[in-house]
């Protein structure tokens, strides 16, 4: 899950305050009707990112793809492409391109010709059309399927041929609405590690879609989460799973225990935190200062020690009884139940082949953390 | 194969041996008859009293002196040949007028498509001859078309418009409208409108992207229609007789004059056979074209 891209040699533009962005979002918000599927965002994309848009369905992300494509204008707000309004440009002549949730496919075209269609439109000439798109058909290896129609080949090669096509006219942005989400598991997996390879080696910026955050965290650069039409938090993979700016944001990314409670910034920094009554009070870091505020510590789980005896050099030590035990292969997951009814995930490597468990069902348990594993959150 | 499956099957070839093929036969062999002042008005008729030699006489009498007859007077193969040009033309027309109507059908808000539907069949449900007789108090002389035109003031004498091939055409393209409205509008309504995005998205105007994608995309049902309409108007009859003039040639008019004019049955018969057989081979390459499709949508 927390597999970086290879391209991570410290390329950060969006933290280089001189950069100018590819793409700006200045206030933008898009209504249909009286529903607000997009609210006044404001996100630049630089050139080369592998930019993930992610969040539940039904956020808005295909609405944001679709006024970057063309077929949707914003309500209020601009979107600058290189600097320029494309307000008024329409979709057949911006330098945008994208790749469709259902691919639409021509089926009428074999795959040579899908491919060539957008070439076409274009004042290149016809030997040239032809050498990009054997050049195309050899990046998505599909040499030997350019004579095929949409309907002869597979899912997973349809998908390529979309890519091909949306790459053909080498856009400065490549959308990508939910690319990967109608192939089976394993091919998602290795697809996903072909587009990071793709997009690497034509340069282009791509911006996808997704509701897998496994498939955001495996492709991306950066990271928007988003929320009813809103960015919560735009950030790389890491800082989105080690520093969440929400509860909604570490709830949404991966697994993660919350424990809800009043937090007071001690003198030295850290913060601490009474969560219920009876227990001891938990320790976490966090940026801003607290005075008895509400708050929500969030841990995850393979951040949980579990031992038997009280564990010495830990901040945090919760007493409880294992309630479930989840084998997952590489990894066991604990589900421990404390006094106050409250379920704790940890989560251990079996480093081991271990014919025996460490823990058995109702034993009881020591679960700790240090000061520093754990965020405080305030949203 | 159990009977019940046998029996399912045999339902519609006895329909056709039936209603097709008996049919067939009983002309084919009227138009290898003879006329004569009797009735039925042609010989030899059967007669099973006389028995094997009987038979025998009967079909020594039958040849094929009616569809010699045919090719000998240029008013038959002219007959077709003008079908031919009015029912391609008429059909033309009808898919000039019917894709636009199908188009806007199907890029219609979807809470309008039944009504738009039930308009495009509505007339349907009133005579056909009705219809054509309106028409006929449209393009007439002192017909509203003309009154209107003079009103205008575009032209200062009334237009002759009935009793010419004009007036067919308009009464063709008219009546069969629906036919090619009807499954053009199904091939577009199921077009993914993601394609014509797709298309935009790769540098098509909205012109560009009606040619590449639109128009192949409906071929099928643009093909359907058509055969819808020029097989039939190829044997019109009652539109060129109510609405063209005497110079209007069609085949549908020479079969009726002949059957019931002229009462030479066998001609008349020989004329409905050599139809038949110009309408197989469009009849033939429909149904290719219907099986295609539904190959393609399995
Ligand atoms: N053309 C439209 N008309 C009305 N509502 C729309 C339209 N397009 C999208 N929406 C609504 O906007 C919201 C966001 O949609 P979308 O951007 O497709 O979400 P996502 O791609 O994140 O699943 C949804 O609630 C959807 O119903
Ligand atoms: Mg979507």
């Amino acid at each position: 899950m927390e597999t970086q891209t290879a391209s991570g040699d410290t390329l950060a533009p969006w933290e280089d305050a001189t950069a100018k962005p590819l793409i700006s979002f200045r206030d933008v918000s898009k209504r249909f009707g009286g529903f607000t599927a997009v609210e006044a965002l404001n996100l630049s994309i630089y050139k080369g990112e592998f930019f993930a848009l992610l969040g539940p369905s039904g956020c808005g992300k295909t609405t944001l793809m679709r006024m970057l494509a063309g077929f949707e204008a914003p309500t209020t707000g601009s979107i600058l492409l290189d600097g320029v309004d494309i307000a008024k440009v329409p979709p057949h002549k911006r330098a945008v391109n994208m790749m469709f949730q259902s691919y639409a496919l021509f089926p009428h075209l074999t795959v040579a010709e899908n491919i060539a269609f957008g070439l076409k439109r274009t004042a290149m000439a016809k030997a040239d059309i032809t050498a990009r798109v054997e050049e195309m058909l050899k990046l998505v290896q599909l040499e030997n399927f350019a004579a095929r129609k949409p309907h002869q080949i597979s899912g997973g090669q349809q998908q390529r041929v979309a890519l091909a096509r949306a790459l053909a006219r080498a856009p400065k942005l490549l959308l990508l609405d939910e690319p990967l989400a109608a192939l089976d598991k394993k091919l998602r997996q290795e697809t996903q590690f072909e587009l990071v390879d793709i997009q690497e080696k034509t340069g282009t910026t791509f911006v996808i879609v997704t509701h897998d955050q496994e498939e955001a965290m495996t492709v991306a650069t950066r990271i928007a989460v988003m929320d009813h039409g809103r960015l919560v938090q735009v950030d790389s993979p890491d800082r989105i799973y080690e520093n969440p700016n929400s509860v909604y944001v570490a709830d949404f990314i991966g697994d993660v225990n919350i424990l809800r409670g009043r937090g007071r910034t001690r003198t030295d920094g850290k913060v601490e935190i009474v969560w219920a009554d009876g227990q001891p009070g938990l320790v976490g870091t966090s940026d801003e200062p607290l005075d008895n505020a509400e708050c929500a510590l969030a841990i995850r789980p393979e951040k949980i020690a579990i031992s038997s005896t009280r564990p010495v050099q830990d901040a945090n030590a919760l007493q409880g009884a294992v309630h479930d035990i989840a084998y997952l292969g590489n990894t066991s997951t604990y589900h421990v139940r404390l006094p106050n009814g409250q379920i704790l995930k940890a989560q251990e490597t079996n480093s081991r082949r271990i014919s025996k468990r460490k823990y058995t069902w109702e034993e009881e348990v020591w679960l700790s953390w240090s000061e520093t594993a754990g965020v405080v959150l305030t949203r | 194969m159990n009977l019940q499956r046998r029996f399912l099957i045999a339902v519609p070839y006895a329909w056709l041996l039936l209603l097709f093929f008996v049919p067939f036969v009983i002309v084919l062999k009227i138009a290898l008859s003879n006329i004569a002042l009797a009735i039925p008005p042609y010989e030899p008729t059967l007669s099973w009293s006389e028995g094997w030699s009987g038979l025998v006489a009967f079909f020594r009498q039958l040849d094929f002196d009616n569809f010699v007859f045919l090719t000998q007077d240029s008013l038959y193969w002219k007959a077709y040949l003008s079908s031919l040009q009015i029912a391609f033309f008429s059909t033309l027309l009808t898919l000039l007028v019917g894709f636009p109507v199908a188009l806007g059908m199907a890029n219609a808000p979807e809470r309008w498509r039944p009504m738009l539907m039930l308009m495009i069949i509505l007339p349907f449900w009133t005579s056909f001859l009705i219809r054509i007789y309106s028409w006929m108090g449209i393009l007439n002389q002192e017909g509203l078309l003309n009154q209107l035109l003079l009103w205008v003031g575009v032209i200062d004498d009334p237009l002759k418009m009935i009793n010419t091939n004009f007036a067919v055409y308009i009464g063709i393209v008219y009546t069969y409208l629906p036919f090619m409205v009807l499954p053009i509008y199904a091939t577009l309504e199921k077009l993914n409108p993601a394609l014509l995005e797709a298309a935009q998205d790769l540098g098509c105007n909205r012109t560009q992207s009606f040619w590449l994608v639109t128009v192949p995309l409906s071929k099928p049902g643009v093909i359907a229609g058509c055969f819808l309409v020029f097989i039939p108007a190829l044997g019109e009859f009652v539109i060129p007789s109510l609405l063209g003039g005497s110079q209007t040639l069609m085949i549908g008019k020479v079969l009726w004059e002949e059957f019931f004019s002229n009462r030479d049955w066998p001609v008349a018969s020989a004329v409905a056979i050599v139809l038949l057989l110009i309408l197989i081979i469009p009849i033939i390459l429909f149904q290719r074209n219907e099986q295609k499709q539904r190959e393609a949508e399995a």
